[in-house]
């Protein structure tokens, strides 16, 4: 109690007394020592090494015959496979880039033009578009539907009409050979 | 920061501070709590530190706990991957697990010490009985919890300890049998149990975080006991619990968690069983069964007894002679500090529980079998026998006039110690 009075005439002098410093000090230190056990707890929930692991696939699409779609599960999202006809594709790069909400050309979106690969999850609010069954209703530009809040996509899978910011994602993927896909 | 309402008056002076406090009292509730108005004795020793420590124990174990649960699968057949899924796969998954697991073990040591601490300078004692009966009541509590927790790795320790405590049940004439199927949910341990535990798991600790606050609602009520014993005869015995017994709790939190940070970096299976890293086989006991650390003595004083029944009744029982402890103890003078005898008898029953914890991580054979029965009579005779006739027979010495007194001298007057705190 007595070094209460003299910190303070010590702390009259220039920016503070030694009191003040090592108050400051352990206070600093431990603040940050305590945000740093933090992010273990934070990291803990993102990703874990089994899920990243998860992260690629391979698909034979070899069994896809022309004008049929299949759906892929990959990091637990569907993954649309679109063998496209000629019309298709035809309709996909006649569009003048003018008329599109997220202005993409087919061309950017495809490795091969027979094989539209996006990932199914309507830009809007993630649901999972209509159009992959030859019974669904596929909107009015031949590509999918999205049944949550009616978006439409084209047969490029870009945005057409609807409250869907943007264009289907196009995953990274690589050709591993004619027959097979790697996705991610 | 030497004296408590300058910074207390600044702090209630901010505008947003003062909209809320008028609202909802909620600075000054915390104030008075654990800040500069909660006035405790002057003269708390480090033995004091033990309460806040157990606290910051549960945090952690709560914290640790909810992060474990995001990535833990309670299925008797899922359980075990989930939890090497997490020491493996899991980001850090390895560190929440071991600061889980020794957690528990350092929640229990610091219980323990706060314990004792209690039982040295009779904290027990009028007119604190309901804040111990609490502190038991935590402590039982913690038992279920911590015991079902170890079920949850679905170990081969966790499936046969879950099978040997339920069992204790079966003890109970009659009705035993039914109460054991009832506990499974089946007809032996298993994913009904699994699940049950992992609900109760996650609920008790929000129990106990409910017992603690009326523990130390309960404290309040008459402020902290001291290492003298006596009551605080006013303001000169007293500082504010802010900033010196916060910054003192802080010392001592910052030792105790380099010690569990030692464990948890270095030694992170110390307290653990090898055998619970085996998956557990309903078809197989280990050859060795032992439950941890810090049950050992109970399930020393449960095999001592030849008797199934009369076993779980005496387990039981030596924790729950805690609760009258209060009664049994029949000397008016609390602190051990001035109790001679007692002193040396409180000794020689910490020993004798330790004992027990040693006779209880052997093989009920032989020398240890002897040793076992001796040390549990000599358990309950502590409380039954030796605190009743000592509080009679005992000469304590003679108590110090107030806190003050001893530190101050005698020449010095409580009026003085009082001009001395008011210059601060």
């Amino acid at each position: 109690m007595a070094n209460t009075a003299q910190s303070a005439t010590a702390g009259h002098g220039a920016e503070g007394s030694r009191r003040d410093f090592l108050y400051l000090a352990a206070g600093a230190f431990g603040a940050v020592g305590a945000a740093m056990s933090l992010w273990p707890f934070i990291d803990s929930m993102n990703p874990a090494a089994d899920t990243l692991a998860l992260s690629t696939i391979e698909v034979d699409i070899s069994p896809i015959t022309e004008g049929q779609r299949i759906t892929v599960s990959w990091r637990g999202q569907p993954v649309f496979i679109d063998h496209r006809s000629a019309a298709q594709i035809q309709q996909a790069r006649t569009v003048s880039l003018d008329e599109l909400k997220d202005p993409q050309p087919d061309q950017a979106r495809v490795q091969k033009p027979e094989w539209l690969i996006v990932v199914g999850i309507c830009t809007h609010l993630g649901c999972v578009p209509l159009g992959q069954k030859p019974t669904d209703p596929k909107g009015d530009f031949g590509g999918w539907f999205c049944p949550c809040h009616g978006s439409q996509y084209d047969t490029s899978g870009r945005i057409r009409r609807g409250p869907a910011p943007a264009n289907l994602r196009v995953p990274a993927y690589s050709f591993i050979n004619d027959k097979t896909i790697r996705i991610g | 920061m030497a004296t408590s309402s300058p910074s207390s008056s600044k702090f209630y002076s901010h505008p947003v501070v003062k909209w809320i406090e008028y609202r909802l009292p909620i600075f000054s509730f915390i104030d008075h709590s654990l800040g500069s108005s909660y006035p405790a004795p002057k003269n708390l020793s480090y033995w004091w530190n033990f309460g806040s420590l157990a606290g910051a124990m549960l945090t952690i174990m709560i914290v640790s706990g909810i992060f474990l649960a995001m990535n833990y699968t309670p299925h008797a057949s899922l359980a075990f991957d989930s939890v090497e899924r997490i020491m493996r796969d899991v980001n850090y998954g390895w560190l929440m697990r071991y600061v889980h697991m020794n957690g528990a073990s350092f929640f229990f040591i610091a219980v323990y010490i706060h314990l004792f601490r209690g039982m040295y300078y009779g904290s027990y004692k009028y007119p604190r009985e309901v804040l111990w009966w609490l502190g038991v009541i935590i402590l039982l509590l913690m038992m279920a919890t911590a015991f079902m927790g170890y079920v949850l790795p679905w170990g081969q320790m966790s499936f046969w300890g879950a099978t040997v405590i339920t069992n204790l049940f079966s003890a109970f004439p009659l009705i035993g049998d039914s109460i054991v199927t009832l506990l499974w949910g089946g007809f032996a341990v298993d994913n009904p149990t699994l699940n049950r535990f992992f609900s109760l798991h996650y609920l008790l600790p929000f129990v106990i975080v409910g017992v603690v606050i009326m523990h130390i609602w309960a404290l309040h009520m008459h402020g902290s006991n001291n290492p003298l014993g006596i009551d605080t005869k006013g303001p000169q015995d007293k500082i504010p619990f802010h900033p010196y017994y916060t910054v003192k709790d802080l010392f001592g939190l910052g030792v105790f968690m380099i010690i569990y940070a030692g464990f948890v970096f270095f030694a992170p299976n110390f307290f653990g069983e090898p055998d619970n890293y085996i998956k557990a086989n309903p078809l197989q006991t280990p050859p060795h069964i032992v439950p941890e650390w810090y049950f050992l003595p109970y399930y020393a004083i449960l095999r001592s007894i030849p008797n199934k029944l009369l076993g779980v009744i005496a387990m039981f029982s030596s924790i729950l002679i805690l609760f009258v402890l209060p009664w049994l103890d029949t000397s008016r003078v609390r602190s051990g500090r001035f109790r001679p005898v007692f002193r040396i008898f409180l000794w020689i029953f910490l020993i004798d529980t330790v004992a027990l914890g040693f006779v209880g991580a052997h093989p009920p054979e032989g020398w240890y079998l002897v040793l076992g029965r001796v040390a549990t009579i000599w358990y309950f005779l502590h409380f039954i026998i030796l605190l009743p006739l000592l509080g009679w027979f005992e000469r304590p010495l003679p108590l110090p006039a107030s806190i003050s007194e001893p530190v101050l001298g005698g020449a010095r007057t409580a009026g003085a110690a009082v001009r001395s705190m008011e210059k601060n």
